[in-house]
């Protein structure tokens, strides 16, 4: 569970002089931003392609481009279920239709109260211990349909 | 006296309580005053088993399976900790018949010693490999690899050393050792137990590779859904450059070589190297049209050794060991062995490591044990996401590049996913469009927009309409998608979904005579 501060371009700006030095530094330095502000706003687009002399359309293509960099912050509690094969074939499909029914968030939402964030995620590497989730950073294997789709509705209901 | 225990800090024993486990058995042997030291290794790799706690005893290793909290104080009270009885005691985990098959080459250290101790890794046979790779020189280096038979393990199955040399004979002010950890199949976590239970293996064989080519920058490329892998292998980097074996002169040689951690961001098709070589240098992964050759002009331009974490795990044991003991193993142009992932709803799941040759039918039922839900096999996945479902019928395949190929599938990373009866091959044909509809880069049209019109078309077969005419309509897509895409996502996704169609037809075929009813 992390609050985030509203983004600030004077501390992005810190935070991509930072790394801009580094050989390709685009991705480095937008999960960078998103540590610092759970997100990457389009108000960070042009000081990232400022600073590595790209053009704003580049930058932009690149955060959009990829599943992790989020327009706005996520809510306070983040699960990210994982929907592949592997899970599937251990229940996976009846937790996240569990999940988010007890959420009342459809899957790749943020709840309109802020309070969580429910996405799917191809693969978290537990292929032997599905269905497989993780919530707040923390993974978990094993997680029952039934028993354990409740727990996780229930960490997330402050 | 210290007693000394071991428990997993690999994602797959963490993920089930492994982390609470050593803290609640350090509270509780203090309690007994019992003086205990806790090392996190790796995972040795059979997950039903974890939190795997293991003892050091006078007979060995003794070990104790699924440990949760709630159970280690009476464990403690039971003897645990002097190895005594107890029904969760599975005794020695070696003699295990799941690891007393396997050909431990690449994973030999994983699950036993300290990953991040080099004490633990000098003596346990690493290091052994650079101080020959130093010895020999680079084109030397080259050979033996080359001679070794190793091919590209991520599923390409390229030879290793011929890419290398190609990297070695052109010339260039900068050359690059690229590792590609973005290992998003389903089914496979090979690569994560690599770098999580044995880092400095990755490492070293990085090294070497720097070595053989002339390349003295190094980046791994690690997906996001790998927190605790890129900790690993920051870790590792760091303590590897503080003793001198990542820097300037590394090992005491004349060659330099360095590396960095690179996190990837959520992208599937990032795993394939050209458009892993995109993402580093900071664009959309887009995969490129080869020629040119990475080997050539890879990364920023750079001649490019890119390699999957198996393969150059795989590095320093046929190094230290030399080309023919490694070339031993196996069967045909498949040469050595191949860590072999158990996933899915399999009873024993979990890496395997063997030489090539096994049947599928032995994996999925010797060693896997058949389903865990006790229901019959219906299907297995080899290969992730873009691998073909294979049925019981063709389980006398052999496990090895060529056997797959012959039988419209791929090994690809090693990955088998187990499914019980209850599956539905339809909607896992579907399945396979969506996520390439999912993770296409876009650039090649039949991925792209194919790919859509391959679910949408499922769903008219799925609910019953005009089923022949819209399954002829899904595989001419298929067709179209497999000769028509620069990559294997475009590429191979027909494999799933035709595999499920020859193999299966008739879960496309339910709602048929619904239709006919209606």
């Amino acid at each position: 569970m992390t609050d985030y501060p509203p983004f600030d371009p004077e501390r992005a700006r810190a935070i991509i002089d930072g790394l801009a030095v580094r050989e390709g530094a685009t991705l480095p330095i937008l999960h960078a931003l998103q540590e610092a502000f759970g997100c990457v706003p389009e108000a960070a687009e042009p000081l990232v392609a400022e600073a590595l002399n790209l053009s704003r359309a580049e930058v932009h293509g690149v955060v959009t481009f990829y599943h992790d960099f989020r327009r706005a912050p996520p809510g306070r509690h983040v699960v990210k279920l994982c929907r592949a094969e592997a899970c599937q074939a251990r229940g996976g499909d009846v937790l996240a239709a569990e999940v988010e029914r007890g959420l009342g968030t459809p899957i790749n939402s943020t709840s309109p109260d802020g309070r969580v964030t429910f996405e799917a995620v191809y693969c978290l590497g537990l292929c032997a211990s599905g269905p497989a989730l993780m919530l707040d950073g923390k993974l978990f294997g094993r997680v029952a349909p039934g028993e354990g789709a409740a727990r996780v509705v229930e960490a997330c209901a402050s | 006296m210290t007693v000394r225990v071991f428990i997993p800090g690999d994602a797959g024993a963490v993920a089930v309580g492994a982390d609470e486990v050593a803290a609640a058995l350090a509270e509780e042997a203090h309690a007994a005053g019992i003086d205990v030291a806790i090392t996190r290794t790796g995972s040795r790799g059979l997950f039903p088993l974890e939190p795997l706690v293991e003892v050091e005893t006078a007979g060995g290793r003794i070990g104790y399976a699924t440990v949760y909290p709630r159970d280690v104080k009476a464990l403690v009270a039971a003897g645990m900790l002097e190895g005594g009885p107890h029904e969760k005691r599975i005794g020695r985990p070696e003699a295990l018949p799941f690891f007393a098959r396997q050909t431990r080459l690449t994973f030999a250290r994983c699950g036993i010693t300290d990953p991040l101790s080099l004490d633990d890794y000098r003596a346990n046979g690493g290091m052994k490999a650079i101080a020959r790779a130093v010895s020999l020189g680079p084109a030397a280096i080259v050979e033996e690899v080359v001679a070794s038979g190793l091919r590209g393990r991520g599923g390409a199955g390229f030879p290793t050393g011929i890419k290398w040399r190609t990297v070695a004979a052109t010339v260039a002010p900068q050359k690059y050792i690229v590792c590609n950890a973005d290992e998003g199949d389903s089914g496979t976590f090979a690569d994560r137990m690599m770098m999580e239970g044995d880092p400095f293996a990755l490492i070293e064989g990085m090294a070497i590779a720097g070595i053989a080519t002339g390349a003295t920058r190094g980046y791994v490329y690690i997906r996001s859904e790998y927190p605790h892998a890129v900790a690993a292998m920051e870790k590792a980097i760091a303590i590897a450059r503080r003793a001198g074996l990542l820097g300037r002169g590394i090992a005491g040689s004349a060659y330099d070589f360095d590396m960095e951690v690179r996190v990837g961001a959520g992208a599937y098709v990032c795993g394939e190297e050209t458009a892993l070589l995109d993402s580093l240098e900071g664009r959309r992964g887009i995969v490129r049209a080869k020629p040119p050759l990475p080997a050539i002009s890879g990364l920023f331009g750079k001649p490019t050794v890119i390699n999957n974490v198996l393969s150059l795990a795989a590095i320093p044991f046929i190094l230290a060991e030399g080309a023919k003991v490694y070339a031993d193993f196996g069967m045909g142009r498949s040469r050595g062995t191949m860590p072999i992932q158990l996933a899915g709803n399999v009873k024993n799941g979990g890496l395997f490591e063997t030489a090539f040759g096994i049947t599928l039918g032995e994996l999925v039922d010797d060693v896997g044990g058949g389903t865990e839900s006790g229901r019959p096999v219906r299907a297995v996945q080899v290969g992730g996401p873009l691998g073909a479902y294979f049925p019981r019928e063709l389980f006398d395949t052999p496990f090895d590049y060529e056997s797959f190929a012959a039988r419209d599938g791929l090994i690809g990373h090693g990955g088998i996913v187990v499914f019980d009866d209850t599956v539905d091959m339809a909607k896992q044909a579907r399945f396979a469009m969506e996520f390439c509809a999912i993770e296409s880069c876009g650039k090649c049209t039949p991925c792209r927009i194919g790919s859509t019109r391959g679910v949408e078309t499922l769903d008219k077969v799925i609910a019953g309409r005009d089923v022949e005419r819209n399954l002829a309509i899904v595989e001419d897509l298929c067709h179209t998608l497999k000769f028509g895409s620069l990559c294997a996502l475009g590429g191979f996704t027909p494999y799933p979904v035709m595999s499920a169609l020859t193999h299966f037809p008739d879960d496309f075929r339910r709602n048929r005579a619904r239709e006919a009813a209606e």
